[in-house]
């Protein structure tokens, strides 16, 4: 109970109010165990055939006077294509990795706004399994990409920039193998994992921690669970902002990676 | 009172990457004011910053739910 800080804090009367722990968020919804189908793979799946729906019926009778679906897709689509991907990777070799770019984009986006839209309301990323997954797209395709280019003895000893001092040389090649190979994975299934998780959170605290003030506290309780309440609200807004962020920058950041493999000095 | 160190932890995790991402955002202020039509190129350069800055918080954020007990 790691929160329990907080729920001495929301109780002060000393009731029983169970803070929203990390165990909320594991949710088997048929069978139990590893190969239980859970919440957030339901959601998943939910979102590819939402997706794959709105992206077949807006672009398939694609007309020069867009209609208001059209617009939306082709607003988001170049988005991704000239403000990520070709300010990023460059305008040579872009037209590649648009596909790429563009599927996780939606799929995050769509998957981040599930935390707040109504009869879902699961940010599916906040399960640490499916950032990973996703992760290891880019983690596979930015080594591949670096890799095939230049073969593997020049990949690894670009990853030194050229015209250090000899005895510094085996210290920066573990701290770029470290980046490389470690923490740029890492942070980038974590960054978005801990967001969600956190966010989420924070929207279940309020709000179980609000009808909590509100059915058994005093007048005072009461009072500071619609102050809760508010504050869930307000924070509601704030999570809507920060699912397109973080939607936004993991597809910076694997654009950035990309990048960094296809120019010659990384 | 009851409760864990490791949120404490967190919060201290938290006191650099949040003057990181102030720095940052008051540079992108800063350029923007300076020169508006810059601001597109300003603009991804700090949100990739602030992701960077980010990391760290999450890390702490993500440890405290680790090491639990």
């Amino acid at each position: 109970m790691s929160l329990n800080v907080l729920a001495n804090l929301a109780t002060a009367d000393g009731g029983g109010f169970q803070t929203p722990t990390s165990a909320e968020f594991y949710q088997p919804l048929w069978f139990d165990g590893p190969l239980a189908i859970t919440r957030p793979a339901v959601v998943l799946m939910l979102s590819v055939g939402l997706i794959a729906w709105w992206l077949v019926a807006t672009t398939k009778r694609a007309a020069i006077v867009p209609s208001k679906g059209q617009w939306v897709t082709e607003g988001l689509y170049g988005f991704i294509r000239n403000g990520v991907a070709r300010d990023i990777i460059g305008s040579k070799d872009f037209l590649r990795y648009v596909p790429l770019l563009f599927s996780m984009f939606v799929l995050i986006l769509v998957n981040n706004l599930f935390g707040v839209i109504p009869p879902v309301q699961y940010p599916t990323m906040s399960r640490i399994g499916i950032p990973i997954a996703l992760t290891l797209v880019v983690y596979v395709t930015y080594h591949y990409i670096g890799i095939k280019r230049v073969g593997v003895g020049t990949y690894f000893k670009a990853l030194v920039p050229p015209g250090l001092p000899g005895w510094i040389v085996p210290m920066i090649f573990v701290l770029e193998v470290i980046t490389f190979f470690i923490t740029r994975p890492l942070t980038l299934a974590l960054r978005l994992f801990g967001n969600m998780f956190a966010g989420h959170l924070l929207l279940l605290l309020f709000i179980t921690g609000g009808q909590y003030m509100i059915i058994n506290g005093g007048i005072g309780l009461k009072i500071a669970g619609a102050g809760s309440y508010a504050m869930a609200f307000v924070l509601t807004i704030f999570e809507i902002l920060i699912e397109f962020l973080q939607a936004y920058i993991f597809t910076l950041l694997a654009a950035t990676y990309i990048a960094g493999s296809l120019v010659d000095e990384h | 009172m009851t409760g864990n160190i490791a949120i404490l932890g967190y919060g201290l995790s938290a006191i650099g990457p949040g003057i990181g991402i102030g720095l940052i955002f008051a540079a992108y202020i800063n350029g923007v004011a300076r020169q508006p039509e810059a601001r597109g190129m300003l603009q991804s350069i700090a949100i990739l910053g602030f992701a960077l800055a980010e990391a760290l918080a999450i890390f702490g954020l993500v440890l405290a739910f680790v090491f639990k007990k």
